[in-house]
């Protein structure tokens, strides 16, 4: 991962950008910088407009206002065939009248690529996705993975100066949707190329990208690293996409100079002590929200531990309402006098229902949502 | 990019105007003038007149049964051959759609020779028993309605097999599941959802029979059509009373257009894009009801040849042999060999294959002009929604319109100079028919092309945009080669069609462009049996030729 790395200037930037479809507003003040090298995502729910604003990234659509730069030139209303960007589609898009080598010269030919030069490049695309010798096969006597090969060959063949997914992965079943996914990094990272990654698959967005922007109803909702997003989400909307989440209405009912937080739980009536800095603190006796991962909760049931811990440890009193078994781990949902906890479990053996239990909830893993929306 | 698209529409508004608004109003405002007046007194003349009334009440009248028979001969077919499986279904599956693509005038001869007082079928009863006169004539009601039933039969069969195909079967299993038995489901569950196709082909037979000619002309005995009265209105010179008829056969035609589409409104039905399990004809188990269904199958597939096998038989009968005899006695090649010899009568293939290849290459060039300004997506659309559906109603036009009506209104317009084409006057000229055809069959071959482009996946026009394809390109390369094959299949159905047409011909040719369909009347007339029905032959091997090409490059696709 070279996600550490300065970004001095964005190769592609945009600004302010909004487009709506009649009366519905896919994309609205979205606002992003891309690095040189970058993997970058673009992850959300199904109609939150990523997809949008990757179309008008490879200029097929045009905003409805505000920007998109690439390489410091304004390229908003610079046609998809001058942006020289290579996109590989959802549903592969591939030609059904050509074969796999006429697929992958397509953007050659239509350069007017010499001939010698065009036979090279496509067989070392061709190559690169490891489908030497296909050159001659249909498009559609491939399988699903193959064509998707054949696809992302077509776009590296023009050596594009940006590379956009929209869901490459998506049409794939799942063994070789990860066997594909470790591929295709490794290719774009061979070939030092920049990336833009649309999806809507956290694990997928997680294990590709160098940094994501989260979009929720068409607005921008965070851009980080994948574990900052994970671990700190900023809002609602980001903590309820990413992966489960206990979200706890709390009042904070004081805050001392040393950055402690003390919080009062609407549910159950707890209170909770985190740190907080300053500038994120909102007015008292207003309700916010606190998340916490369930992996981070942590569970006792003995019991015996009440006794030593002290009041800003988190420690709350509850009872065992529900395990669920899932493989590896198990989720355990705890009433702690009417606030409800999930906590992930690696080995649930001793845990019955109705149990009494100790939850902690470390001050290092809660968190303030800054963004109180959604 | 902006020159190109001002070049379409300028091409577009001039066919449009002088092909479809200006022929149409001209006509439309010729039937409210007198001597320079704007009157009804046309219209009130008209309208006085029994003839005339009686015409419409059997226009329509004929047109509504004729829905009705062949619903009930079409849809139980369609059932039938749809869901079940038995020996001998392919065979007749196979010929279902035969009468479609037979033109009207050489089914009209073919049913003469068969079922006519003189034809096979009464002299062999004749014969068998012995009788003085022919058991029955061909003639009236039953006569029409027969032969409409099965010309047009299929539109029934196909549209309720389609419709039949679309529906998911798991819907009945599951009404099934809830308790409903077959009758209900039948009831409740299949035939709703088959109204959509039942309404469309209710919509085409009724207009296809109210644009109905050749039948009538040869066998409607007394019962007098509007269409036939139109063509007699204008052969005795009357243009006024021809317009004024032609106007009201196509406000009729344009109401049942409406009506229909308005049913057709309120029975939509999404579950299409579920996924569900695919209906499997069911084989029929008993044994009693395969032979009967099988032989069924047989007789039906038999009734559908045998016109046209009558038709080869009586192409081959020595002129003048065949009296009161079952079948023609004489055989001889003498009667194709005459129409390859004559020049006259090789002249009419020439000028029927040159003015339909003509009207239908024009149709194919110009369907691409129209379909760009109507299908094209994204950023670069170029009218909004309700130009988009103007343009396509006017294209529709003539199609929904009788051939009678196209016919006349060009004539009328383009009769003499003075008209949008200033001293050219169309009328009497080479060109009338191809014009005519072009756009009688036009928006078929634009209706096949925007099918196509809509299939299309919008997303393979942007993939070779992001590749760096221009539009130009793009098109040559991408869109064209996966939309060719089926344009090119609507433009050779429009190709058949044109090449039998009678109906509008009959009222606009001149000797420089007879067409076939002109020559096999008048070889009837003089009682030239065995050269009408070569012509019908050579008419039906060319439409089979053509149309298993076009078949082929539909499967490409």
């Amino acid at each position: 991962m070279n996600g550490k790395r300065k970004m001095t200037t964005p190769l592609l930037s945009l600004k302010n950008i909004s487009r709506s479809f009649g009366s519905t507003r896919a994309v609205a003040d979205v606002s992003l910088d891309v690095g040189q090298g970058e993997f970058f995502g673009l992850l959300g729910p199904s109609g939150c407009g990523k997809t949008t604003t990757l179309r008008m990234i490879a200029g097929l659509e045009k905003p409805d206002a505000g920007t998109i730069q690439f390489q410091n030139t304004d390229i908003t209303n610079l046609p998809a065939e001058r942006r020289g960007f290579g996109m590989v589609f959802q549903n592969y898009a591939l030609f059904p009248h050509l074969n796999v080598f006429e697929n992958v010269a397509f953007g050659l030919r239509a350069r007017h690529a010499a001939k010698a030069a065009i036979g090279e490049r496509v067989a070392s695309a061709l190559d690169l996705v490891q489908l030497p010798g296909y050159e001659k096969r249909a498009v559609d006597e491939l399988s699903g993975g193959q064509q998707q090969r054949v696809a992302i060959a077509r776009a590296i063949a023009i050596e594009p100066a940006l590379l956009l997914f929209d869901e490459p992965l998506s049409n794939l079943d799942v063994s070789l949707r990860e066997e594909t996914r470790s591929e295709l990094r490794e290719l774009v990272t061979r070939l030092g190329l920049t990336a833009v990654y649309v999806t809507h698959d956290q694990e997928e967005a997680f294990a590709l990208c160098d940094r994501i922007s989260v979009m929720v109803g068409g607005r921008l909702m965070q851009t980080g690293e994948p574990r900052e997003l994970y671990e700190r989400p900023s809002d609602i909307a980001v903590a309820r996409f990413l992966g489960r989440n206990n979200l706890i209405k709390a009042m904070r009912v004081s805050s001392s100079n040393t950055g402690d937080g003390e919080f009062k739980t609407l549910e159950g009536g707890h209170t909770l002590h985190l740190p907080v800095k300053h500038s994120d603190l909102s007015p008292l006796n207003q309700p916010v929200f606190l998340s916490i991962r369930p992996e981070h909760v942590q569970l006792d049931a003995n019991g015996a531990h009440g006794a030593t811990t002290t009041q800003t440890a988190n420690s709350l009193r509850g009872t065992i309402r529900e395990i669920v078994f899932a493989g590896a781990t198990s989720t355990v949902r705890v009433d702690a006098a009417g606030l409800l906890l999930e906590a992930l479990v690696l080995q649930p053996g001793g845990l019955t229902i109705d149990q009494e239990c100790t939850v902690v909830l470390p001050q290092d893993r809660l968190t303030l949502l800054q963004n109180q929306r959604g | 990019m902006k020159k190109r698209s001002a070049l379409l529409i300028v091409i577009t508004l001039v066919v449009l105007v002088y092909g479809v608004v200006y022929p149409n109003l001209f006509v439309v405002a010729t039937s409210l003038q007198r001597d320079g007046m704007w009157t009804l007194a046309n219209y009130r003349e008209v309208l006085s007149q029994a003839v005339v009334i009686e015409a419409i009440l059997n226009s329509v009248g004929v047109s509504v049964l004729t829905v009705l028979l062949c619903a009930i001969v079409g849809v139980p077919l369609a059932f039938l051959f749809e869901r079940f499986d038995f020996p001998g279904r392919r065979v007749f599956a196979a010929l279902a759609a035969l009468p479609l693509v037979l033109p009207p005038l050489v089914g009209t001869v073919a049913f003469i020779f068969l079922y006519g007082e003189s034809g096979i079928l009464a002299h062999s009863i004749q014969n068998l028993f012995g009788l003085e006169t022919p058991p029955w004539s061909l003639q009236g009601w039953a006569a029409l309605l027969f032969f409409h039933t099965y010309t047009m039969y299929p539109f029934f069969y196909v549209l309720t097999g389609a419709g039949l195909r679309r529906i998911d079967a798991s819907l009945a299993e599951a009404a099934r599941g809830l308790g409903a038995s077959r009758i209900v489901v039948l009831r409740r569950v299949l035939l709703p959802q088959l109204t959509p196709s039942l309404i469309a082909a209710g919509l085409l037979t009724f207009m296809t029979s109210m644009a109905s000619f050749s039948a009538p002309l040869l066998f409607g005995g007394n019962v007098r059509v509007l269409t036939l009265e139109i063509f007699t209105a204008r052969q005795r010179g009357d243009a006024v009373m021809a317009v004024t008829e032609t106007v009201v056969l196509a406000l009729i035609s344009l109401a049942a257009l409406i009506f229909f589409q308005r049913y057709e409104g309120t029975r939509r039905f999404a579950a299409a894009a579920m996924k569900g399990a695919p209906r499997r004809r069911a084989a029929i188990a008993s044994g009693k009801a395969r032979v009967l269904a099988t032989i069924f199958a047989i007789l039906f597939a038999i009734v559908l040849v045998l016109p046209v096998a009558t038709l080869v038989l009586v192409s081959f009968a020595r002129e003048g042999s065949w009296t009161t005899q079952t079948l023609p006695p004489a055989y001889t090649v003498a009667n194709y060999i005459r129409l390859f010899n004559e020049p006259l009568a090789s002249e009419v293939f020439v000028n029927s294959l040159l003015m339909s290849a003509i009207a239908a290459v024009a149709a194919l060039l110009w369907s691409f002009t129209v379909v760009t300004l109507v299908v094209r997506r994204g950023s670069g659309r170029l009218f909004d929604k309700g130009w988009r559906r103007l343009l396509s109603l006017l294209v529709l036009i003539p199609w929904a319109l009788p051939g009678t009506v196209v016919a006349i209104s060009v004539a009328e317009a383009y009769g003499r100079p003075g008209s949008l084409l200033g001293s050219f006057v169309l009328v009497g000229t080479f060109w009338i028919l191809p014009v005519v055809y072009f756009l009688r069959f036009m928006p078929l071959v634009v209706r096949a092309l925007q099918a196509s482009m809509e299939q299309l996946d919008p997303a393979l026009d942007e993939a070779a945009g992001s590749l760096g394809a221009r539009a130009w390109q793009r098109f040559t390369r991408v869109t064209l080669p996966l939309v060719w094959p089926g344009a090119v299949a609507g433009t050779l159905l429009a190709f058949v069609i044109a090449l039998g047409e009678y109906v509008a011909s009959v009222l606009v040719f001149v000797p420089a462009n007879r067409p076939i369909s002109i020559a096999i009347a008048s070889e009837l007339r003089d009682f030239n049996l065995g050269a009408a029905a070569a012509y019908g032959v050579i008419l039906i091997v060319i439409i089979s030729v053509s149309m298993v090409a076009a078949g082929k490059l539909e499967k490409m696709r």
